[in-house]
């Protein structure tokens, strides 16, 4: 084979995550089946008799016995058909492509500003041990993880929206005097700034911005608090001894040396962290009405829309599939030890 | 003498801790000439670390430097800022530190790293930093240098991680390098090559040296002057024939008299009101039956044929008898730890017979040897005293443990009375028994360490470097106390070390191996005074020797 070790290395990262999908898809098969209510008698309307919720049933394929309905399930799967959401009438796949930009635009930015603020707060709270900076990193990293997402979203409405009247309402991704730009990434910010439209820029950013810091203030705790912790193991470190021994300026140390192996334990507590929005998303979607996965997948859940429950779960681990591949890239980008090791 | 390179004047350290204020080092005064090498020695926790740290000002946030004056070439480094200090560090003074795989960056490429230190002081730009840093991995004799630029210190020896550490105190040409226990954990053989680098390249560069180390040979063979330290005090300084041969204080004496030599007993090691104390060594008695015969053992690594099999242990035989101490000695990875596994049952074999007690226990499966019957009579004593106890466990729990999982007919109160009576037999004060290890000193924790192994007396004890940790006065006494139970317990030793001058005082015979094999074997005495290998040769001639002549026991 002519492939380099890297990319044969990635292959077979992907052809390990086959087993793990699979296993996804039976579970999430056997737990929507598991839920309680018949969405058959749901969707066929209250008014229905016993005949026409018959007919129902027959159409969405749920008389088969279900070994046969996970053969059919597959299949389609494999066709690229992940079938209808009754409760909207659209199908999975175009629900999803217009939802799932929206979550990741508010995930992504989330995090983002997270990293900005934990990561310096982070190395500055360990440079500087119980000075206000370390107070601060640990008031910030408690009221994190004490406050719930809803709690922070609502406060946050109260304040800004109610009280100072500062954001715009919390009615989704663009207030109602706007049109959506043309899709181009599915994420408003950067289609908008494309379309040359600063005014819809603005105003994307403005739906944006609570959701966005609640999610933010969520997602600080874990980073700052792990970045703080191995930046001081680093700094305390015998190879930082011998580099302030050898006169090297307090940049280089604290760069090359004590944070790039601090970075370690950081980006694997930052794929953890992104699996914790996505939990998250679910909650501040609904405070703020934003048109996003995790409520798409609520509505689906009450009603027991099977096809658009799964269709939600194949999504997200699809993602988390991927995002632990590009983690466990990045590893052996800042560690050689990594590589070394098969 | 002229004016000195480096004057350190009525030198005071404290460290805050949580119990308060601690001094690390009072009124410490020394100076170094130009070309002089001063040796530091002491035991754990004399300060002579913290002098150098003090020196190079890179204490930690909780030390603070109380009263003194350190003048290096007319400045009074105490006083200037941080942002001229890091110039003088690396350029002026520099320093090499224990442990060289961990003090180098395990990220980043041990050329780049030489490259850091030029860079930073101007001594070379970006575009020819790769050029002089290559120069300077050769200057240490790494091989290959211009590729060895971009390896990582783990694809490195650790002899080689300290030639690395080296380049990087060197790379600048200071005039003052402070070596901190730069050979300690690292073979004989390396530590010659490496202390003879040190010596070649700071008289190349006409750089003055302290050395600092606990090892009194080691300082002897390489420093023009000595000082001892004790407990944050200068003890004593001397040139250091003065000093070997008519030291003037007490504490020196006690060190000189603990350090093994070529031709002392291991009951010279004691300080006289010890020797006092102490019976004289017991008649050796004729070794009995052969307890421990290995016949053809051999281990491998990895999967037969492919790229990283290896063979640890190839064709090993040997046998100890009743009574016996045999001394397994080689360089680290030359299978002695991988034998002692074996033997000791926590690693399976790959061929070969281990047949103690005349039952071969090779075939009994590792993971099953635990709870066999024979386990009681095969102990082991580890190198590190204070990891190999449970931190959770008092002393007590940790020598009863033993008596709890293989004497289960004893109950709780005759095991109670078992646990004193090791106590007694090992010298551990029935009062420390409730201690838990971080509250015993270290001696204190090998005594327990040796309880627990022969808690259910065995007739073969495995001891894996048992003192390597340890002080040299400590390990004077626990080296006593393993060859009187010796005697009196009549156990057989199997004393595995890289330290022959050690061996040597325990054992009756010594095996030397080296790359998995036997290369010789016989009587101590014999393969210490007339080796025939030169293998053999070549690890007693790295063995640093204080000068010869009587110590003046007046």
């Amino acid at each position: 084979m002519a492939l380099g070790v890297k990319s044969r290395r990635v292959l077979a990262r992907l052809l390990q995550a086959v087993p793990t999908i699979f296993g996804i898809l039976v579970v999430c098969f056997l737990l929507t089946r598991a839920l309680p209510g018949d969405p058959a008698a749901y969707f066929a309307g209250d008014m229905a008799d016993e005949a026409s919720i018959e007919q129902v049933r027959k159409n969405l394929g749920l008389d088969q016995p279900m070994p046969m309905q996970f053969v059919t399930y597959v299949g389609d799967l494999l066709q690229g058909d992940l079938g209808v959401a009754i409760s909207t009438g659209q199908t999975v796949a175009q629900e999803l492509a217009k939802r799932l930009p929206a979550s990741l635009e508010l995930t992504l930015a989330a995090l983002l500003l997270s990293l900005v603020i934990a990561i310096p707060l982070g190395v500055l709270a360990a440079t500087r041990p119980n000075s206000w900076v370390d107070h601060l990193c640990r008031f910030l990293v408690t009221a994190g993880v004490s406050l719930p997402t809803f709690f922070t979203g609502l406060a946050l409405l109260y304040v800004f929206y109610y009280l100072l009247g500062w954001a715009p309402p919390p009615m989704g991704r663009l207030d109602m005097m706007f049109l959506a730009p043309e899709t181009v990434t599915g994420f408003y910010t950067i289609d908008s700034l494309i379309a040359g439209d600063w005014a819809l820029f603005k105003a994307s950013l403005a739906q944006m911005a609570l959701p966005v810091i609640t999610l933010a203030l969520f997602t600080l705790a874990p980073i700052a608090r792990m970045t703080r912790a191995a930046m001081l193991q680093t700094l305390a470190s015998d190879y930082v001894r011998t580099a302030r021994a050898a006169g090297l300026s307090s940049r280089r140390v604290l760069i090359d040396y004590a944070f790039r192996n601090a970075l370690l334990p950081v980006v694997t507590t930052l794929g953890m962290v992104f699996s914790f929005v996505l939990g998250a998303n679910v909650l501040v979607e609904k405070v703020f009405a934003w048109p996003g996965i995790g409520s798409f997948a609520v509505e689906a859940l009450v009603v027991s829309d099977y096809a658009a429950v799964q269709g939600f779960v194949l999504s997200m681990a699809l993602l988390f599939v991927s995002l632990n591949l590009l983690i466990d890239l990045i590893y052996t980008l800042i560690d050689p030890r990594v590589s070394e090791e098969e | 003498m002229n004016v000195p390179l480096l004057d350190v004047q009525r030198l005071s350290v404290d460290f805050n801790t949580r119990k308060g204020v601690i001094r690390a080092i009072d009124s410490v005064s020394l100076s170094v000439a130009k070309g002089e090498t001063l040796g530091i020695v002491g035991e754990s926790g004399s300060g002579k670390s913290v002098t150098s740290y003090a020196v190079m000002k890179i204490l930690d946030r909780a030390g603070k430097i109380t009263s003194g004056k350190i003048i290096y070439g007319g400045m009074a480094l105490q006083k200037i800022p941080e942002s001229d200090m890091r110039d003088i560090r690396g350029r002026e003074i520099s320093m090499i530190f224990q442990n060289p795989r961990a003090a180098l960056n395990p990220i980043r490429k041990i050329g780049q790293q030489v490259a850091d230190v030029l860079i930073q002081h101007n001594q070379a730009t970006r575009a020819e930093a790769r050029g002089k840093a290559i120069e300077m991995l050769q200057a240490v004799k790494i091989a290959d240098a211009e590729k060895r630029f971009d390896a990582y210190p783990f694809e490195l020896s650790g002899g080689m991680c300290q030639r690395v550490v080296i380049a990087i105190a060197l790379a600048c040409k200071p005039q003052l390098l402070i070596a901190d226990e730069p050979t300690t954990g690292l073979d004989v053989t390396t530590q010659k090559a490496v202390m003879d680098l040190i010596v070649e390249l700071t008289a190349r560069f006409n750089m003055s040296t302290i050395l600092i180390t606990h090892d009194l040979g080691l300082a002897a063979a390489y420093c023009d002057r000595l000082m001892v330290m004790e407990k944050g005090r200068v003890v004593e300084q001397n040139p250091s024939t003065v000093l070997f041969q008519s030291p003037q204080k007490e504490y020196t004496r006690q060190l000189l008299q603990a350090t093994p030599r070529r031709d002392s007993n291991v009951r010279d090691l004691l300080p006289k009101e010890l020797l006092d104390k102490t019976d004289p060594l017991p008649e050796s008695s004729p070794p009995g039956p052969p307890l421990l015969t290995v016949s053809h053992l051999k281990k491998s690594f990895g999967k037969p044929g492919s790229e990283n099999h290896h063979l640890a242990v190839r064709d090993l035989s040997f046998s100890i008898r009743q009574g016996e101490s045999l001394g397994l000695v080689g360089e680290s990875g030359c299978g002695k730890s991988t034998t002692s596994a074996m033997v000791m049952r926590l690693l399976d074999t790959t061929e070969g017979q281990i047949e103690f007690l005349g039952e071969d226990i090779a075939r009994i499966p590792a993971s099953q040897f635990s709870s066999h019957p024979l386990r009681g009579k095969l102990q082991m004593v580890f190198q590190d005293p204070t990891d190999s106890l449970n931190p959770r466990w008092s002393a007590e729990r940790s020598i009863e443990d033993p008596l709890i999982h293989l004497a289960k007919d004893l109950g709780k109160a005759e095991r109670k009375a078992r646990v004193l009576e090791l106590a007694s037999l090992v010298g551990l004060p029935h009062n420390l028994l409730g201690r838990y290890p971080h509250q015993l000193s270290g001696g204190q924790k090998a005594r327990v360490g040796i309880a627990r192994a022969v808690a259910l007396n065995p007739q073969l004890l495995i001891l894996d470097e048992p003192t390597a940790a340890l002080d040299v006065s400590v390990q004077a006494v626990v080296l006593n106390l393993l060859e009187d139970l010796k005697h009196q317990l009549g156990m057989s030793y199997l004393f595995i070390s890289h330290d022959l001058n050690v061996v040597r005082l325990l054992c009756d015979r010594i095996i030397v191996m080296q790359k998995g094999q036997i290369v010789e074997e016989g009587n101590a005495r014999l393969i210490m005074d007339q080796p025939k290998t030169d293998y053999t040769q070549s690890l007693l001639a790295a063995i640093p020797h204080p000068p010869t002549g009587e110590i003046s026991t007046a």
